[in-house]
């Protein structure tokens, strides 16, 4: 179990300045279900710096989400290594990460526990690392909820409120942890357009906040180039890195980026080179890894 | 800074939902316009009026060994009982007390065997894989084929029959337990070590709470299994209670309080079986809303 | 799995190693196998301590031990009386339970499909359905001219009420977008029936009919130790077990347990087999 730092100062290996900053060296994983060896990702590396708002593009099944796993923790590695801050999560002699409250995953359907209120859910984190009394933990949840434009939903459970509000909560509950890295995979996917835009504007303004290191899987091109500082862009399965778009537009961004010639340029050299992989996924035809 | 929802400028209200009075109206106004309370009745009455038929109106040869509808009400709220039972006699009270003591008891330590066991089952798969094999070796072997055993284990007459009751609750609740866990998605688990838990925390915020919906079901039908079980046994070797009075008066040839007995054993299943789903339903406050949101 | 743990992978055919070799290694074998070991051992040590020690443990110390029941089991074996059990008791129960689904089944669709049928005879039958059916036994015996017809009766009881409420739960279930999509593809009412809900309702009544099966079971050996066992021809394994018992000869109660066990999970594990090849979309999930 791993406690967050909640101190002011950032932890002892080097200060805020180090805080997530990911590094992904020469990672492969393969998987062997019944004697045959399929290989989900293949020599993938990538380096993140501390803060950076890094997309992961690619095709449906090409491994993304192994990698999210194999950062998290919940799978292991087959070799290369994951090395966070300094410090080595997996690799060698290490084959699978412990999870920890300094990388938090907000999952693609939702995972507020469906049995705790909205402000329970959020003060879980602090609570169970006892980092805060309960009813300081509450406190803070309901503070924190308000912030984010959910204060009056503290008290209902996630079966009562919309699936966009649900998400926020949930980046909430991440994000009072203060993680050094925040993985998101592919949050967004089953919303419909106009809660999509609500849900970036949201994202943008916690993360002009609070400038924690995201990883964030998705397919849409458009989320991709509008939200992050780069653009990752894999192959198919088993996947490694095809290129890196680096997006200079400025921050605060708003709506109006959508629509501007940098913009554009940006989103055809990634469509370019994600539109040959999705053919290659495409034609091989298999069911998705989940 | 770019904000979203202005926290201050406007208010987000949400929806003012009804009380809890007005929705109760609202329903019961809803279903009086409806054809369903009508039909129900008149299929009751419907049913009344086929047994009356057949057992006195027309006396059809074998129904007319079996008492109608007439002479068992009369019967049953007579302050002087022919054959010797109706509400008025202390007897009556007593069988029915003496039965749901036994399931009360059988109920009570099933479920606080069969709970934990199931959860330890669901989560620990070292743990499942040694203890459930014993489970479903036993589990297939009927619960009375167990009586001749339970007699040479136990004294007495009591202990037998709250034995067998504890013997077949214990197995639906064991398994529904288990199941319930094993039904938690992946998510839950991975959501909650990722925020740190540990493997109590894990234990106390995701498998119980998680596995509660098929607890519950788990014990509705554990009790009504207990009910099946408890009158099995009362029926073989027991000297007091409902099944007990249903075979003695088989035996001794009187039908009336047979058939009371029988319907006040639905009664109080049916009523046994309502209050663990009543209990559930207050348990889970956040499965029974969302239930109602879907519509069901 | 629910541990916190590895993810198992998906989308990989099958390899085509030895199903004998493959099951022999899965470790939840290995390891059931050791827990039944150990406890047929504290068993035989604890049913033997009045023999080895002088002091009888509490419960144990009197069953009969499973060497001895080994052994009664290798003797009766031999008996045409116990085969004849296993007949009369398997009788019963097929009788009982396809009565039970001939009747239920159709009765349980009728009350899925037509909402007046289902509000006038859905109330009766929730009324009547808490009582066990072990309850129903007298008036069955004073009913029905034989012993069969009534045993035959209380086992019908059992099965009717499960698979009725297991038909009206899977016909709940089935996706209200099957039906529109079938409908937007021209079917009438009569194809919407055969192919849309009769095979979507398939699941549930089969769960019906494997719970069904069990409950018939439960019926049939408490109805057999009831009545004892039946005036015509033998008696069936309830019979058996409670002639063992009233004989004395301990160690054949736990054979005859343990051969209605087997008859059950038996009879559980045919229905299963017969769903896996009516259903073959079941297993791809």
């Amino acid at each position: 179990m791993k406690r967050t730092d909640m101190s002011p100062d950032g932890n002892g290996s080097g200060g805020l300045a180090a805080r997530g900053a990911l590094s992904i060296r020469d990672v492969v994983k393969t998987y062997d279900p019944e004697g045959v060896n399929v290989m989900a990702v293949d020599h993938c590396s990538m380096e993140i710096a501390p803060g950076e708002f890094c997309m992961i593009v690619g095709p449906s099944g090409c491994g993304k989400t192994t990698l999210l796993n194999a950062i998290a923790g919940f799978h292991s590695i087959t070799s290369g290594e994951i090395v966070l801050d300094g410090k080595l999560l997996c690799g060698t002699g290490k084959p699978m990460a412990a999870q920890g409250a300094d990388r938090i995953v907000v999952f693609q359907n939702g995972a507020l526990f469906p049995w705790k209120t909205l402000a329970e859910n959020v003060a879980y984190g602090p609570m169970v690392q006892r980092v805060l009394s309960k009813r300081d933990a509450l406190e803070k949840a309901h503070e924190m909820l308000a912030e984010a434009g959910l204060g009056e939903f503290g008290g209902k459970y996630p079966g009562e409120v919309s699936s966009g509000m649900a998400r926020r909560a949930e980046i909430v509950r991440a994000l009072i942890n203060k993680p050094k890295v925040l993985l998101l995979d592919e949050p967004y996917r089953a919303m419909d357009g106009l809660t999509k835009s609500i849900m970036h504007e949201a994202l943008l303004e916690v993360y002009d906040r609070t400038k924690v290191t995201i990883f964030f899987i998705t397919h849409d091109l458009e989320e991709a180039i509008f939200l992050g500082d780069r653009v990752y862009v894999l192959t198919t399965r088993p996947c490694r890195l095809k290129k890196v778009v680096n997006v200079d537009i400025p921050r605060p961004r708003n709506y109006e980026v959508l629509s501007s010639e940098q913009f554009r340029l940006l989103f055809d050299e990634t469509k370019d080179a994600v539109h040959e992989e999705a053919i290659k996924a495409f034609q091989l035809g298999e069911r998705e890894l989940a | 800074m770019h904000q979203v929802v202005p926290a201050g400028d406007f208010q987000v209200t949400p929806r003012a939902t009804p009380n809890r009075l007005a929705r109760a109206w609202y329903q019961l106004k809803k279903t009086a316009k409806s054809p369903t309370p009508y039909l129900t009745v008149f299929g009751i009455l419907l049913w009344l009026f086929v047994y009356w038929l057949l057992c006195e109106g027309l006396k059809l040869p074998r129904f007319v060994k079996l008492p109608g509808p007439v002479t068992v009400l009369s019967q049953w709220l007579s302050p002087n009982p022919e054959q010797g039972i109706s509400i008025f006699t202390p007897e009556y009270y007593q069988h029915i007390y003496v039965s749901c003591r036994r399931i009360f008891i059988a109920f009570c330590i099933a479920t606080s065997i069969g709970v934990p066991l199931g959860l330890v089952m669901g989560w620990s798969r070292t743990f499942r894989d040694y203890t459930f094999s014993i489970l479903e070796v036993l589990r297939p072997i009927p619960i009375l084929a167990w009586v001749p055993l339970a007699i040479l284990m136990f004294s007495g007459y009591e202990t037998p029959v709250i034995f067998l009751a504890t013997l077949a609750s214990l197995f639906v609740t064991t398994l529904n337990t288990m199941l319930g866990v094993q039904s938690i998605d992946e998510v839950y688990f991975r959501a909650a070590g990722c925020l740190g838990s540990s493997r109590w925390d894990v234990f106390r915020h995701v498998v119980v709470p998680g596995a509660l919906p098929f607890i519950f079901t788990g014990l509705q039908i554990s009790i009504g299994v207990a009910w099946f079980s408890l009158v099995a046994a009362e029926m073989v070797s027991g000297d007091f209670g409902l099944g007990y009075l249903i075979l003695s008066s088989y035996v001794n040839g009187v039908t009336v309080p047979m058939v009371i007995a029988m319907l006040t054993l639905g009664f109080v299943g049916w009523f046994t079986s309502a209050m663990v789903r009543f209990v559930g339903n207050r348990l889970m406050q956040w499965h029974a809303r969302a239930l109602t949101l879907q519509g069901r | 799995m629910a541990s916190v743990g590895e993810v198992s992978p998906i989308g990989v055919a099958p390899s085509r190693g030895s199903f004998l070799l493959r099951t022999l290694g899965r470790r939840e074998l290995w390891r059931g196998l050791v827990a039944v070991t150990v406890f047929l051992i504290l068993w035989e040590v604890g049913s033997r301590s009045k023999e080895w020690s002088g002091y009888t443990l509490p419960y144990v110390g009197l069953l009969p031990p499973p060497s001895d029941v080994a052994v009664a089991w290798s003797k009766v074996l031999m008996k045409w009386g116990y085969w004849e059990s296993w007949y009369q008791s398997f009788k019963r129960v097929l009788t009982g339970f396809i009565a039970a689904q001939i009747i239920g089944i159709p009765f349980g669709l009728m009350l899925a499909v037509n909402k007046y049928f289902r509000d006038i005879f859905f109330p009766p039958f929730e009324v009547l359905r808490p009582i066990p059916p072990l309850a129903w036994v007298p008036a069955s015996l004073i009913f029905w001219p034989t012993n069969e017809l009534s045993i035959a009766f209380v086992t019908f009881l059992g099965a009717f009420f499960t698979i009725v409420i297991n038909v009206l739960g899977g016909a709940r279930t089935i996706d209200v977008r099957y039906l529109r999509a079938a409908q937007s593809m021209g079917a009438n009412n009569w194809d919407l029936f055969w192919r849309i809900i009769l095979p979507g309702i398939l699941p549930s009544i089969f769960t019906g009919a494997a719970v069904g099966m069990g409950i018939t079971w439960e019926v049939v050996v408490a109805a057999e130790m009831i009545s004892s066992g039946g005036t015509q021809g033998g008696g069936g394994l309830g019979f058996f077990i409670w002639n063992s018992y009233m004989g004395g000869s301990m160690p054949q109660i736990v054979v005859g347990m343990i051969s209605i066990g087997i008859a059950g999970y038996l009879s559980s594990s045919i229905i299963r087999m017969i769903g896996n090849r009516v259903m073959p979309w079941r297993n791809l999930f």
